[in-house]
């Protein structure tokens, strides 16, 4: 009995130190959340924000710069505010917004330090700076916020704001983290990936008061910020500027390249907004009240916008029925007026005539023979192999397909193919007098007006394009995208562009378009009227100059504002003589667009 | 003379290596906890605790002198007077005693403060083995059992009615030696499943526990024989289960004051509020967790170092080792502790003198609950209960104080045999 008791009192003592052993071992050995905890316990993670790239215009104009601006970040653990009043007075803000703030804080993580306040300007922070001792756990982090010293260009170069959580979950690459800007609409998003640089990041040990203790394993895990890429846009700045002024008190779209390039010198959709209302603090407020705006400033007509072409279409009708040869330049073809309604008087007309007249029988005709080639016995068959071609050389003019701007949600548009038909009709249930409205660019035919500024700079080459883009060079490459450097051939000869070429110029010269004349300068244009069934229609016009050697192509779309030849005619007129010669003779069309008085 | 030579032969000599090496790496993780990498101070400074628990260790080195020197059989003839001694300083200390941290356990004395409490472990284990190596003791018997009550248990009083609950809770200790001495094991199996049942109670609802009695109950009356008389001693137990759990939510939610039961409720959940309650069960396990197998390394320890660890140069002392020095290091400490227990264990049994046997069993169990505790709480086993590592935690008092029992049985053990031929 003595005996046993001896022995339990020793095996009980021998029992804890092993109970002992194996607990530890589980909890040092077995268990690998401990090491992080403590790692967590002592690191304070400090982001080094990227600095985003810059983006300049064609002649080195800041479009988008980035200005300083200041999160005041707090510690909850190590907060300690005496006088609540005082510090929610610095700040503007009420007292149940602080408790509100710090809760939150608190609720994140009572050690590791969260955003309090965020984008506070250098004004707003300055205030507050020289009261920050009073206030420990609190201190400013800086980081950068986009600015601009214009008003223009908004929906083109779009916004930056916070990553959301949706697109958080979808970054792949890990290179996001909560609370990261990312780019949302326009170059900002298009080009993000060169823009925005990598964060990077200081690990700081600090103790349990959080006072700092040095860098963490001498700073061997610490990351520094890259800066982003710089871009240089094609947008001549000042043309932008001028033609927004133009635009001011109309609705619409402006787009002009540059033939030999595919630059887009002037992108314009107005009512827009002005940049800087999507930057910053007010953010929030300003984002909610366009988005409410009936007049849609956040939509990009440049791009988003497809409408009926009208008779800006004809010239690229022209130039179909002569590649496939089923008219020739100066065929007389005898128009009686009563296909289609008409402005153009009955008489012969060639493509000459057709195209300076806006004549919509000829042009019915010439659609025609596109269409029905007699390829086969069989109307309805023909008039389908007919139609696939006419659509083929559509697709390769950039139209009824979205043409590849670097400006995201850019619109396609509609080229009704046979396959469209057949949907409607069903198969062989359809013939040319089923379509016949879209050989005058009405129907189902629809362009946005960025198409419209293409296919205006492939006729100024005489046969083929560069895809439009508004980024010429990014970084230290000084060069575009690739696809932008690559001719884009339409499939038609450049023998048929003269003709048609001639046309235009006496549309200008003699013409509806006689309001886009430049002294000095061959211009050649078409204008166009969108019909509208709403209201009242738009007016469209496109154009190139100088004939030869042509620098700019233009395509103008103002809505309701009837026909081509005087609101759009106007505005693609002064903004190629503003473009070409630097200044304005035609004060008098100036002023007739600000008058805005274009339906009589 | 030659009496002088032979203690050197006849005294544990592997007591006293434990003993030293664990003294030296107390001393040593006591530097690491106080470390600061931004303040320049050695190990000597005396600023620091180490620096002063260096000086306990020169002093505990005299007083281990002193107790060699003094005849061994003055431990038996002054046991009362001592324990008397000490009984009225833990009275004079609560008139007297300088508040720290809550408890009046301290006589300041110039910069230096000392606390009887920790005396008076060696006070009480040499009055109880005295008392019990009376001629004709019997724990059976009532007056015997009454004395020996009282002896463990004025001490513990005065040390709660100071405030410093924990330490009391060691006398708990000498529940082994009186097992050890023949008291009945009935009282211990009940004193065991009342612990379990206040665990139980504190995990579970009360309703809960309530309901399962009785359905447990229910079943051992429906699986027996239905004899009235088993069926009411059934019942009767029942009663008494339902009554202790009744207890213990009445004392724990009205006896104990909240941050005594915040230790409790930290024990059972420490992630349910682990800024609050839960902050040191929390972080002393993150910082053994985080250390490894091998550790961080010497003066490595970032949960130590940054002070995320309360307590830690005394009674968290251990976090210190477990974060720096890894598996290796805690589970070789507690090797250590556990062949020093064993070993005093084997001392005790090997006295002829009931006197010595008692007080070595005292040793040892005095030393294991301090062991068992501290150890089980940094890693959460044990509620937070503020008592020291012994050896290796900071403190003067604590050091002497085990230093003072340890080595009066050294002291008696070396003179066993001339026990037999007085």
């Amino acid at each position: 009995m003595e005996n046993n008791k001896k022995y339990i009192i020793q095996l009980v003592i021998v029992l804890v130190g092993i109970i002992y052993c194996v607990k530890l071992f589980q909890l040092q050995f077995l268990d690998d959340t401990y090491g992080p905890a403590a790692e967590d316990n002592i690191l304070r993670k400090i982001r080094d924000y990227s600095y985003r790239g810059i983006i300049y215009d064609r002649k080195g104009n800041i479009l988008v710069h980035n200005d300083p601006v200041f999160d005041l970040m707090v510690i909850p653990k190590e907060a300690q505010v005496a006088d609540t009043t005082k510090f929610c007075t610095l700040l503007g803000i009420t007292k149940e917004d602080f408790i509100a703030r710090m809760k939150t804080a608190r609720d994140f993580d009572i050690f590791q330090p969260s955003v309090f306040m965020k984008m506070l300007s250098m004004k707003d922070f300055g205030r507050f700076q020289d009261h920050l001792v009073d206030y420990p756990g609190f201190y400013p982090q800086v980081r950068s916020l986009r600015g601009y010293k214009h008003e223009s260009l908004a929906n083109t170069l779009g916004y930056v704001g916070e990553i959301n959580k949706n697109l958080l979950e979808r970054d792949t690459t890990g290179s996001y983290k909560q609370g990261d800007y990312i780019g949302i609409t326009g170059i900002e998003q298009e080009y993000e990936h060169d823009l925005k640089g990598e964060n990077g990041v200081k690990y700081k040990m600090v103790n349990v008061r959080g006072v700092e203790k040095g860098s963490f394993k001498s700073g061997n895990r610490d990351s520094l910020s890259v800066p982003g890429v710089n871009l240089k846009a094609t947008i001549d700045l000042e043309l932008q500027q001028y033609g927004e002024w133009l635009m001011e008190d109309l609705a619409g779209a402006v787009v002009a390249l540059e033939p030999e390039s595919g630059e887009v010198l002037s992108i314009i959709t107005s009512p827009a907004y002005s940049p800087g209302m999507l930057s910053g603090r007010l953010f929030g407020n300003n984002f909610t009240e366009l988005t409410l705006d009936s007049l849609t400033p956040l939509f990009h007509r440049a791009t988003m916008s497809v409408y009926p072409p009208g008779s800006t279409f004809k010239p690229l009708q022209s130039l179909i029925a002569l590649q496939e040869g089923v008219i020739t330049p100066n065929e007389q073809i005898f128009c009686n007026g009563s296909l289609v309604g008409d402005h153009a008087p009955p008489g012969y007309y060639d493509v000459y005539k057709g195209i300076q007249q806006s004549s919509n029988n000829y042009f019915y005709i010439v659609f025609r023979r596109v269409i029905n080639q007699g390829l086969h016995e069989n109307t309805f068959i023909d008039s389908k192999l007919g139609l696939q071609k006419w659509a083929d050389y559509m697709e390769k003019f950039g139209l009824g397909r979205p043409v590849g701007i670097d400006i995201p949600n850019e619109k396609g548009g509609l080229v009704p193919s046979p396959e469209l038909y057949n949907a409607i009709y069903g198969e062989n249930r359809w013939k040319w007098s089923t379509i016949n409205s879209i050989s005058i660019g009405q129907g189902e035919v629809s362009t946005s007006p960025l198409q419209m500024a293409n296919f205006t700079a492939a006729i100024a080459n005489r046969g083929y394009f560069y895809i439009p883009h508004v980024i010429k060079e990014i970084g230290e490459t000084g060069a575009p995208k690739p696809k932008y450097r690559e001719k884009q051939y339409v499939g038609i000869d450049s023998v048929h562009f003269t003709p048609v070429i001639d046309a235009m110029e006496r549309v200008i010269l003699l013409g509806t378009g006689f309001r886009a004349q430049i002294p000095g300068i061959a211009v050649c244009g078409k204008t166009g009227t969108s019909q509208n069934p709403h209201g009242e229609d738009h007016s469209v016009f496109v154009a190139f100059a100088p004939k030869e050697n042509p620098k700019i192509a233009i395509s103008v779309y103002v809505q309701n504002s009837g026909q081509g030849a005087r609101a759009a005619a106007s505005i693609a007129g002064l903004m190629m003589e503003k473009y070409l010669t630097g200044e304005i003779k035609k004060v008098w069309i100036e002023d007739f667009v600000k008058k805005g008085h274009f339906v009589y | 003379m030659r009496k002088e030579a032979s203690i050197l032969n006849k005294i544990d000599w592997v007591v006293i290596i434990i003993y030293f090496i664990l003294v030296f790496l107390g001393w040593l993780n006591i530097y690491a906890a106080v470390y600061d990498e931004e303040v320049d101070k050695g190990i000597f400074d005396l600023s620091l605790n180490s620096g002063k628990q260096f000086l306990w260790i020169i002093t505990s080195i005299l007083i281990i002198i002193v107790i060699m020197t003094i005849d061994f059989r003055f431990y038996d003839s002054f046991a009362y007077i001592i324990y008397g001694v000490i009984i009225f300083l833990l009275l004079l200390v609560l008139v007297a005693g300088t508040k720290v941290s809550g408890s009046t356990s301290w006589f300041s004395v110039g910069g230096f403060r000392i606390q009887p409490s920790e005396f008076a472990k060696f006070a009480t284990a040499l009055a109880l083995a005295k008392y019990m190596s009376t001629v004709g003791y019997k724990l059976t018997k009532f007056t015997n059992m009454l004395v020996t009550a009282c002896i463990l248990v004025i001490p513990p009083i005065l040390i709660i009615i100071q405030g410093d609950t924990g330490t009391a809770l060691v006398y708990g200790a000498f529940v082994i030696v009186l097992y050890r001495e023949g008291l009945n094991p009935t009282i211990i199996v009940v004193g065991l499943i009342a612990i379990f049942l206040f665990v139980l109670t504190l995990i579970f609802e009360q309703t809960t526990l309530m309901i399962a009695v009785g359905i447990g109950g229910a079943i051992i009356i429906a699986m027996g024989k239905k004899k009235w008389q088993r069926i009411a001693t059934v019942i009767a137990g029942m009663l008494v289960v339902i009554f202790v759990i009744w207890s213990v939510d009445y004392f724990v939610e009205e006896v104990l004051k909240p941050h005594q039961q915040n230790r409790i409720k930290a024990l059972i959940n420490p992630e349910a509020d682990p800024l609050g309650y839960g902050w040191n069960v929390t972080q002393s396990k993150i910082a053994i967790g985080s250390g490894g197998l091998l550790g961080k390394g010497y003066l490595e320890g970032t949960q130590t170092k940054f002070d995320f660890v309360p307590e830690q140069s005394t009674d968290f002392i251990f976090c210190t080792l477990g974060e720096e020095q890894g598996w290796i290091g805690t589970s070789s400490v507690i090797i250590l502790f556990v062949i020093l227990l064993i070993k005093i264990v084997r001392i005790a049994e090997r006295q002829k003198e009931t006197f010595a046997r008692v007080y070595g069993y005292s040793v040892a169990s005095i030393l294991f609950i301090h062991f068992m505790v501290n150890i089980g709480m940094t890693i959460g086993l044990f509620p937070v209960i503020g008592i020291p590592l012994p050896l290796f935690s900071y403190g003067g008092s604590s050091l002497w104080g085990f230093t003072i029992l340890i080595f009066i049985l050294l002291k008696i053990d070396a003179h066993r045999m001339q026990v037999l031929f007085r």
